[in-house]
């Protein structure tokens, strides 16, 4: 490569030297390099206003047993249901050592385990509130359908009962309830 | 605060150049006469937004403007970020309760009204432009974007100088003349309804009378209440909204700023040492 | 191009790879080994700081496009909403928009560079006529991407533009509806706007290619303007050119980031923060500050269809460059004092021309127009083609190499040095 007819006039140079300069500026390369990278990468979290909408509320006040609301919450639906007497004593009537997922699924309470009545609502047992997204792979399932009269997924077939645990089927995880609280005596803010 | 003034520098170079082209310096002055200079926090290569004015500048603007003009580009929430006005969360949630958002619909299917929340932008005062001109006479502009749409163009040889003085302060500049340059002894000629203001980018007469007067808004923190004041207050609040990221921009231009010299110092280096063994 | 590559693979992937698909090799062949003249200036680095800049220009528009819409009812907001709410998008947006700009002060620093030394001669015809292409297409998609922020300038801009279309008799208003989609500028403008927009770099970028190969078929030129004659007048490409390459794109970020962190809005116009209202339009409707000079061209003439035809031949001129310059000597340090004195003359002519297309077309400045135009078209058609039949040009240096070292003997400052390129131009240093 170097045949080109200049005396190479430095050719003795010390080696330690002049790689510890390359290696500088390959290294500072780098790190801008990488610095650069960042907000291009940063730019596709969910931004500012997506962040700001984590919140939804919802106003319970006029429900009746046998109920459902739906309330979007960060772009998926919250299934909200007032239950009737049957499908509380349905879903009571369960052993948790007896269901395929023995976790609640809260998110305030991961420790929590998957009672009828850890699931409920507190301030009105009747009701309970979840996130209506198929822990299998997110498709919406139908209320008041499966065997087991709560929910049932129609994309692969998992059955949800009462309390939105799943019974049967290829999802793994009963439906996960989100944080939520009262903040008036009929109003709900999710998230 | 910026290091240096670059209003200082840009004063002597004005005055070493304007010797020279005395003509062209005339043409300066597109529309409206040129807005007069003002030291903003904001201003130069260091300078940042001044919180406490940015919050009396929302005071001016939630007391005196938001009736007719519209700010719906700014959520609540951004009140409270940092690089702005910086209210706390609990000043920012009671600022946006007194706001009515529409919502809905519920589960009849109406629209309703309630109380704005953090993630809710700032309502329009009129439901489009066409009612405001109605109610108004003429389009009261919308603040959002106010201080980066009205930055009059600056003439020979102003225009060179700015990019050495970092000058991007056209904007507060000409709202803060705006505000301040009413001529209260003035006579209209017969015909004309608008008011006298020589820094209107639009001819001389505005649609919308003199809006700030001396203590006319009650400030907490011991501020003159001049319109001056006022003026400056509201110009950097309205500077803020168009363009909320400055002070992030600027230390993010500061450290690209170092890098650059580190590395192209680094980079210089390596060629002369690459290139050091070949007359060139 | 550089005969046969010295490359030798040296693990068996690069073997298996060199012996289906030599890639490595013919990269190492271009971009490793490839000869370039040691005489090489700054001027001619702005080459590779152009590809630089297209595929800064390219990422940055693939992430805007992800939280742009493209709708005349959202697209403003949508771009509001990049500034104000995207993660770094004032970020991305602002090294997009000053991004631009920046892609054309390289470009006429390396148009001017290759008028100065006579890039476009003979054997570099297709070499330059290929520039001018890619030119053209960054300038259409330098306009059509302004007009999707669909602010007030966008949407004027975007109808003044489109509307020199109608200045062509018969099929004019026909032409004007078919580019709209529609009877004025709107939502269908706006949309096969954003569609060529999307599409038209990654065309420039094709362009760029054919560019590179059509450079490394004839060698670069030099400040000498004489041919590669001999291996000593060649340093190989890396590391040589890479570093100093390298070198040139920090300062030239330097200059990026200054403008982007501390005036991005220098470079625009503040009408283009008001969105695009059809009934009320700006007091001045100027275009960006790189077609300023066109415009000022545009409107030098009272007549609608000459001022677009003139407009239109400013750059259909740069085609014919090749041969309307009678001249056999390349570089213009070479040339007469009357070379280089209506060179400079027409470079201040075109800034000067740059300036008063941001004036309106009333009082003197129309007069001051018509003067710059026929400057502008006289360079290319009246002074080129005679100058080179009359002058009296320098003695050229038997080679490269001839030059470096009679230049090195009289010690006088290397012209690698950051000179601009008049400074190389002083006759002193040729002895």
């Amino acid at each position: 490569m170097s045949t080109h007819s200049e005396p190479q006039a430095h050719g003795s140079e010390e080696p330690t030297r002049r790689d510890f300069l390359y290696i500088a500026t390959v290294a500072m390369g780098a790190v801008g390099v990488g610095g650069l990278a960042w907000p291009f990468i940063a730019q596709m979290n969910p931004d500012a206003s997506a962040l700001a909408l984590s919140t939804s509320e919802v106003d319970v006040g006029s429900m009746q047993p046998g109920d459902q609301v739906s309330v979007m919450w960060r772009g998926k639906p919250v299934f909200i249901r007032y239950r009737t007497e049957e499908e509380i004593a349905a879903a009571d009537d369960v052993s948790v050592d007896d269901l395929p997922d023995p976790s609640a699924r809260l998110d305030i309470d991961p420790a929590a385990l998957a009672t009828n009545e850890a699931r409920s609502i507190a301030e009105n047992p009747a009701m309970i509130l979840m996130l209506g997204v198929c822990t299998h792979l997110g498709c919406i399932p139908l209320s008041e359908a499966g065997d087991f009269g709560g929910w049932f997924c129609p994309c692969h077939g998992s059955h949800y009962d009462t309390a939105g645990r799943i019974r049967r089927g290829p999802a793994p995880e009963n439906l996960p309830i989100p944080p939520y609280e009262f903040i008036s005596d009929t109003t709900i803010r999710i998230g | 605060m910026a290091l240096f003034s670059s209003r200082m520098i840009k004063r002597v170079l004005v005055a070493a150049l304007v010797a020279i082209v005395p003509a062209t310096a005339a043409l300066a002055a597109g529309g409206g006469k040129a807005p007069r200079e003002q030291d903003w926090s904001f201003a130069g290569f260091f300078g940042t937004y001044d919180t406490a004015q940015l919050q009396r500048g929302f005071q001016i603007y939630s007391e005196n403007c938001s009736a007719c003009h519209a700010l719906s580009r700014v959520a609540f929430r951004n009140l409270m970020e940092p690089g702005g006005p910086e209210f706390s969360e609990a000043e920012v949630r009671a600022i946006a309760a007194n706001y009515f958002i529409e919502d809905g619909p519920d589960s009849f299917g109406d629209m309703f009204e309630r109380p704005g929340r953090l993630s809710d932008r700032f309502p329009p005062p009129f439901p489009n432009q066409e009612a405001a001109v109605a109610a108004m006479g003429a389009y009261p502009p919308d603040f959002s974007l106010l201080a980066k749409a009205r930055a009059p163009t600056r003439g020979f040889p102003n225009f060179v100088f700015d990019i050495f003085t970092g000058y991007a302060e056209n904007g507060p500049d000409y709202i803060y003349s705006l505000l301040t340059g009413y001529d209260a002894d003035h006579v209209n000629p017969e015909g004309e309804l608008g008011h006298y203001n020589p820094y209107f980018v639009n001819g001389e007469y505005i649609a919308m009378a003199q809006p700030l007067w001396d203590g006319m808004h009650v400030y907490q923190d011991g501020s003159p209440e001049t319109i001056s004041q006022y003026s400056k207050d509201v110009s950097a609040f309205m500077m803020w909204a168009a363009e909320p990221h400055l002070n992030a921009r600027k230390e993010m231009g500061f450290r690209v700023m170092a890098f650059l010299l580190i590395f192209g110092s680094l980079v210089y280096m390596t060629k002369r040492r690459v290139w050091s063994t070949v007359e060139h | 191009m550089s005969g046969p590559s010295s490359y030798v693979p040296k693990t068996g992937v690069e073997r298996w790879l060199d012996a289906r698909l030599p890639v490595v090799r013919m990269m190492h062949g271009q971009f490793v080994e490839f000869p370039i003249p040691r005489n090489l200036n700054y001027m001619y680095t702005f080459g590779g700081i152009l590809m630089i800049m297209l595929v800064s220009q390219i990422v940055t528009g693939i992430v805007l496009v992800m939280h742009y819409t493209p709708h005349a009812d959202m697209a403003f907001n949508s771009v509001e909403h990049i500034m104000r709410d995207v993660n770094y998008g004032w970020l991305l947006r602002y090294m997009h928009a000053v991004g631009a700009s920046m892609f054309f002060i390289a470009v006429y620093l390396h148009i001017f560079r290759g008028l100065y030394y006579g890039s476009y001669k003979e054997p570099r015809e297709v070499l330059w006529i290929l520039g001018v292409v890619i030119f053209l297409l960054m300038m259409a998609t330098a306009f059509m991407g302004y007009v999707l922020v669909w602010g007030q300038m966008s949407f004027w801009g975007a109808t003044v533009i489109t509307n020199f279309f109608s200045v062509f008799p018969i099929v004019g208003d026909t032409l004007v509806q078919w580019l709209w989609g529609g009877f004025a500028v709107d939502n269908p403008t706006l949309n096969r706007f954003f569609s060529l927009h999307y599409l038209l770099p990654f065309m420039i970028f094709g362009v760029v290619i054919l560019h590179v190969w059509a450079l490394h078929v004839t060698g670069q030129t030099n400040p000498t303007g004489v041919e590669v004659k001999q291996k000593s007048d060649t340093v190989p490409f890396t590391p040589y050119a890479t570093v100093k390459d390298l070198f040139a794109m920090v300062v030239f970020f330097a200059l990026f980031a200054y403008f982007l962190f501390f005036l991005p809005n220098y470079l625009g116009h503040a009408d283009n923060y008001i969105e695009a209202n059809p009934l009320v339009t700006p007091a001045h409707i100027v275009p960006e500050w790189y077609f300023l000079p066109f415009y000022a061209i545009l409107r030098a003439v009272p007549s609608a269809l000459g001022g677009v035809l003139l407009m239109f031949g400013a750059i259909v001129v740069l085609f014919f460059l090749p041969w309307l310059d009678t001249s056999k000597v390349k570089s213009g340090s070479f040339r007469s004092v009357w070379f280089k004195a209506a060179f400079w003359v027409f470079a201040i002519n075109a800034v000067w021309l740059g300036w008063l297309g941001s004036k309106p077309a009333e009082g003197w400045y129309v007069p001051a127009m018509q003067i710059g135009t026929v400057y502008y078209f006289a360079y290319f058609l009246i002074i080129l083609p005679l100058l080179g039949l009359f002058e009296t040009t320098k003695p050229l240096p038997a080679s490269i190499t001839d030059a470096v070292l009679s230049k090195a003997k009289t010690k006088t400052v290397a012209s690698g040095a950051g000179q601009p390129a008049g400074a190389t131009a002083a006759p002193e240093t040729k002895g």
